[in-house]
């Protein structure tokens, strides 16, 4: 399979505190990864690091170009989406006017409208919702919503920053139902930080994990779901 | 009675012009946070430019879209040389700035221009309009140009993807670079649109105060009083707050405090707003845990 994204020694900061100690990873085209991992690990600071949020050291290659360093709206550009960790929604803009802001960057209209339309057949519940003002949507919609903004860009590799925090059992099941549905028919590259960890291992083909800012242990979802030392630590089984 | 509504409708002229200002404060405002204390100097100094324009024989409506476009090209460039360099610094030092901006255009327009009192050319007719005698056709007009440029202004955020980019960028500027919106240059055309309205209120207000460097200080600090009536994080809050602002001033100055203490009223109005409601009558307060 192509690869699309490959970093190789990444280190990353915030501030004058090293919080990655040089990881190698790649991600092939269409695949799902997930990251795992125990809080303060350096999952969300990976993702940060993949769009230019903070400091960085070391290679970041998206489909065949070197991205590190750039700054977010410019790796956005180049077909990366986050779902970043709060959700970022613009809560003054109703549901709609996110959508449409997720698409900012691409052209016509009428792909456009037609892309909103397609997110409200993902998630009905954000089509009845449309007009509303995104600051009163529940945290399971504005996690929707931040899903579906971020598939607006039309992104060849999607990052998710715990899709499931905060939300019901069900309603993380559905949205772990559309992520799979996404991943099968536009072909959109995932990568996936999660705390269920059970869950995303269902959904991925591959999986690493970290612990203090270097990765412990890689493989395919499946073997690294049957290691008994991840089901201990992490599927509480 | 018949003085009564003249003093009414000369105020929403003025008030019109304070809305404006006001209006270009909280679009700095949304975007960075600040006060822009220097607001009012660019809008003298736009005047300026209008003004050297028709000297130089250039028809008014020309010389005015023309002086629109100099200031949102200042504003631009402002924004990218000035205050791109100093991002996240202390709100402190961000004053300092604005002060700084503020001085230094007054003294500029003062060493270009001198501190001589001049007209300025109202571009409606000097004779009241439809045979009547309560409003001049400059008072008028300016309240035409003001809601034209409030309607161009809210038409613009309303409907524009341009507009929804600089909505969102104001907002939520992480999750909007997320998005691909270029930020920084959202915010330069913050200052840009912010200059040009201001221009349009400098032009609207010049012909009745008369253009020296000094002419907005009072506009200015109308403008503040305006823009915390209505709440600083509001656009609409402000608009209403600047034609508020104008008929208070006129129609206490008229039958009440008299014409010398009517800049005092800003004051009043600001003190009064800042005690008994601080984030205005349309504002929100934020509520912050702790």
């Amino acid at each position: 399979m192509d690869e699309l994204l490959r970093v190789e020694g990444l280190q990353a900061w915030y501030g004058a505190t090293q919080v990655l100690h040089g990881i190698d990873f790649a991600v092939a085209a269409g695949s799902v990864t997930a990251l795992l991992g125990a809080n303060g690990a350096g999952k969300t600071t990976t993702l940060r690091a993949l769009c230019g949020m903070v400091t960085t050291r070391g290679a970041i290659v998206f489909d065949g170009e070197r991205i590190g360093g750039r700054a977010p709206e410019e790796v956005a550009r180049r077909g990366v989406a986050h779902v970043p960790d709060g959700r970022g929604t613009f809560l003054d803009l109703t549901t709609e006017e996110n959508l449409r802001v997720g698409g900012f960057t691409r052209g016509g209209r009428r792909a456009l409208a037609a892309d909103i339309e397609r997110m409200y057949g993902y998630f009905p519940r954000l089509g009845e919702r449309r007009a509303q003002q995104a600051g009163t949507l529940s945290g399971g919609e504005q996690q929707m919503l931040a899903i579906a903004r971020a598939l607006m860009l039309r992104p060849r590799l999607l990052l998710l920053d715990e899709p499931s925090f905060g939300l019901a059992p069900k309603v993380v099941a559905g949205i772990f139902e559309i992520l799979r549905e996404i991943n099968r028919e536009a072909g959109v590259a995932m990568l996936l930080v999660e705390q269920n960890a059970a869950m995303a291992l269902d959904l991925a083909d591959h999986a690493f994990l970290l612990e203090t800012g270097r990765i412990a242990m890689r493989g395919e979802a499946r073997a690294l779901r049957d290691d008994a030392a991840v089901r201990r630590a992490y599927l509480g089984y | 009675m018949d003085t009564f509504l003249a003093q009414c409708l000369s105020g929403l002229a003025t008030g019109g012009v304070y809305a404006s200002l006001a209006l270009a404060l909280v679009m700095i405002h949304q975007a960075t946070r600040l006060v822009n204390f220097a607001q009012g100097e660019l809008a003298m100094f736009s005047t300026y430019i209008a003004w050297s324009l028709i000297q130089a024989g250039v028809p008014y409506w020309p010389a005015f879209a023309l002086t629109l476009a100099l200031s949102f090209a200042a504003g631009l460039l402002i924004e990218r040389v000035v205050l791109r360099p100093v991002r996240g610094a202390p709100a402190l030092s961000m004053v300092v700035i604005f002060i700084g901006l503020l001085v230094i255009l007054n003294s500029v327009a003062g060493w270009i221009y001198s501190y001589t009192v001049r007209p300025f050319p109202s571009p409606f007719p000097p004779e009241p309009p439809f045979g009547q005698h309560y409003v001049s056709s400059h008072d008028l007009g300016a309240i035409g140009v003001t809601i034209a440029v409030l309607l161009l202004v809210y038409a613009f955020f309303r409907f524009t993807t341009l507009g929804l980019a600089m909505r969102a960028a104001a907002q939520n500027p992480e999750s909007a670079r997320l998005a691909g919106i270029r930020v920084g240059w959202m915010r330069a055309l913050g200052w840009g649109l912010a200059t040009a309205i201001g221009a349009v209120a400098g032009m609207m207000v010049a012909p009745i105060v008369f253009l020296d460097p000094n002419m907005m200080s009072g506009v200015l600090l109308y403008a503040f009083a305006a823009a915390l009536i209505g709440g600083i994080d509001n656009p609409f809050g402000a608009v209403f707050g600047g034609f508020f602002v104008g008929v208070l001033e006129n129609l206490l100055g008229a039958y009440a405090i008299g014409q010398e203490l009517k800049l005092t009223l800003a004051l009043v109005v600001i003190i009064a707003v800042l005690v008994v409601k601080p984030a205005g009558l349309f504002g929100r307060t934020l509520v912050k845990r702790v």
